[in-house]
């Protein structure tokens, strides 16, 4: 008969008990590990973006498109090495819940720009030479079953109308945070189609993507293209990637903000559950605690049997609830609009978070515990009527 | 006989609200090796703080106590916690077993403090359950003991270690007229077969009786009978 084996039978007194604590760690676990994954999902999508590219959209709103003519401009400041544009799209697959971004781009440019977007020479030489080909992501592929030489249709409603596309590549991501959800096809299909059809819109892109030498100057050189633009009908504003990634996200920043406090507010709350349960374990015992003492065990061995009980109660409710995360936040993933989140995993450190969170929850509930229990003295702890 | 208790002008007062109350007045009283001393007493005589206070569970106001040579009034706790669980076993009115331990590891528990192999300590425990008459019952749990045989664990777990000195607390008074004879049989056996001396608190004239010797305190005063 071991110590441990007497902390795992306390642990186990109170079946009922331990196992409704357990369960609420859990749970509070997994909804820790499911709000934190969604957090910094968000936020990982700003740490995605790299560092020497630089965005160049509508000084008024996003929503307002630029002249294709600006290209060659932004392109002749010095420090740009490439520039590339894209164009929102919008549109439907099929069903208005098939979410992912379709994207209007430059096919010469846009994959050397975005140097994440993995392509075989032999798909991106496919995709440049047709004009209605389109390259899509992997997850994109692997969702709706697509293989190259399928055709995808969409149903237009910025651009409206039937436009149907090829599939010529499928890019790969090169980092477990790149967007591989987005379908990309030729600008130039799209334009050609407003110069027949609302030619007010046609010649006009979205955004551009500048690609610069040194990411340290990002700031002159954007300076450098917004001046370019001064006091013309679409003035410019050029910031970096990172900075108009950041933009998005903080427009959802405040709900972010509540995720990321409920998810410790909720950790907050098992804590006080777990040392409930452990003051009221550590009462019951007082006379066993004063038998113990009485029997030679000392103070040390009395904070590791109560700080051993707690741990068990929190390391097998923070284990099962982390365990359970993976497939609950798999589950999430399905549940909500495909391609609402780029990329939905579990950071590594969220399962840590979570872990020690479960082992600090573990600790401080058995603060108060042990302190009475050491307080307590013999004699009045077999005078004790609980 | 060599005297193994001493105990020295002891006074032990307890405060409640800032209200002293004496418990023991300038107790003077030597206990021989191998003796069977019973104190007696009305409840709240003081019995039970004396013997506490030898088993040095609790500590006096004023006063010493030496035993086998230690004057346990000045070791400080860890010190006390180490001379209680080398030299004194313990018997409880409510017998004080470990719930969701079998009786062989309730007897185990004091074992598991000292420098003992697990094929010694299993030695050891079979042979005070045995000794205890409960070598049938060492996996049993002590919800699936009677009173008596709950009682006898303690006893079992009081002596597996060896020690000189055994304090019991009303041993029967939480059992019924047959189990209580027979916890004392084992008892004075225990003094005369195994020279174990023995300090048992009782308020019951006929478990007194089984003792060499009887003691009585009175408000905190050694009395004459």
């Amino acid at each position: 008969m071991k110590i441990l084996k007497l902390i795992f039978k306390n642990a186990m007194r109170h079946k009922l008990r331990s196992s409704l604590t357990i369960i609420g760690i859990m749970i509070a676990v997994i909804a820790f590990g499911v709000l934190r994954t969604v957090v910094t999902v968000w936020d990982s999508s700003v740490d995605a973006a790299s560092a020497n590219r630089l965005i160049t959209r509508q000084a008024v709103s996003f929503i307002f498109p630029l002249p294709y003519a600006y290209k060659e401009k932004i392109k002749n400041v010095e420090g740009v090495k490439n520039v590339s544009f894209a164009n929102w799209f919008g549109g439907i697959y099929k069903d208005k819940s098939n979410f992912f971004a379709r994207l209007a781009v430059d096919p010469e440019t846009i994959f050397d720009v975005m140097q994440e977007f993995l392509i075989t020479d032999e798909e991106l030489a496919n995709f440049k030479k047709e004009r209605n080909s389109c390259v899509i992501g992997a997850d994109i592929a692997k969702q709706y079953n697509i293989k190259v030489g399928d055709q995808m249709v969409l149903d237009g409603d910025i651009f409206p109308g039937r436009w149907e596309f090829v599939v010529r590549g499928i890019y790969q991501p090169k980092n477990k945070n790149t967007d591989d959800t987005q379908m990309l096809f030729h600008w130039s299909y799209v334009d050609e189609r407003m110069k027949v059809e609302s030619p007010v819109r046609a010649g006009n892109v979205g955004w551009y993507i500048v690609l610069i030498d040194d990411a340290n100057k990002a700031a002159e050189i954007s300076d450098q293209i917004d001046v370019l633009f001064k006091n013309s009908s679409a003035e410019t504003k050029t910031e970096t990637e990172k900075a108009f990634t950041q933009g998005f996200v903080s427009a959802s920043g405040a709900i972010i903000s509540a995720m990321n406090f409920m998810s410790f507010v909720i950790i907050g709350i098992i804590m006080l559950v777990l040392a409930n349960t452990m003051i009221m374990a550590a009462r019951e015992r007082t006379r066993e605690y004063a038998v113990l003492k009485t029997l030679g065990f000392s103070a040390y061995h009395l904070v590791g049997l109560i700080l051993g009980e707690s741990m068990v109660i929190a390391i097998i409710g923070g284990g099962i609830g982390v365990a359970l995360t993976y497939p609950i936040v798999a589950g999430f993933e399905q549940a909500i609009p495909k391609g609402f989140f780029p990329f939905f995993f579990i950071e590594p450190i969220t399962t840590i978070l979570a872990m020690s969170a479960a082992i600090l929850i573990g600790i401080l509930a058995s603060i108060f515990p042990i302190q009475r229990a050491l307080k307590t003295k013999i004699v009045e702890g077999f005078r004790f009527v609980g | 006989m060599a005297s193994l208790i001493t105990v020295q002008n002891v006074s032990k007062s307890y405060w409640r609200d800032k209200i002293e109350i004496p418990v023991l007045n300038n107790i003077t009283i030597n206990v021989e090796q191998g003796e069977f001393l019973a104190l007696m007493g009305p409840s709240g005589s003081g019995k039970t703080t004396l013997l506490n206070l030898i088993a040095g569970i609790d500590k006096p106001s004023n006063g010493n106590i030496i035993i086998d040579g230690t004057n346990i009034s000045t070791l400080g706790e860890s010190a006390l916690a180490k001379w209680r669980a080398n030299n004194v076993g313990f018997i409880f009115q409510f017998y004080n077993l470990i719930p969701v331990l079998t009786a062989f590891e309730n007897v185990e528990l004091p074992l598991l403090l000292t420098k003992l192999s697990k094929s010694q300590r299993k030695k050891q425990v079979e042979t005070a359950l045995t000794l205890v008459g409960l070598g049938d019952r060492m996996h049993h749990s002590p919800k699936q003991l009677s009173g008596g045989q709950e009682q006898r664990v303690a006893i079992a777990r009081a002596i597996v270690t060896d020690p000189v000195l055994i304090v019991a607390d009303e041993p029967t008074g939480d059992l019924d007229r047959h189990s209580a004879e027979e916890i004392l049989t084992l008892m004075e056996r225990l003094n005369q077969e195994f020279q174990k001396t023995i300090i048992m608190v009782t308020h019951d004239p006929h478990a007194a009786e089984r003792a060499k010797l009887i003691k009585h305190l009175e408000k905190g005063d050694l009395v004459e009978a």
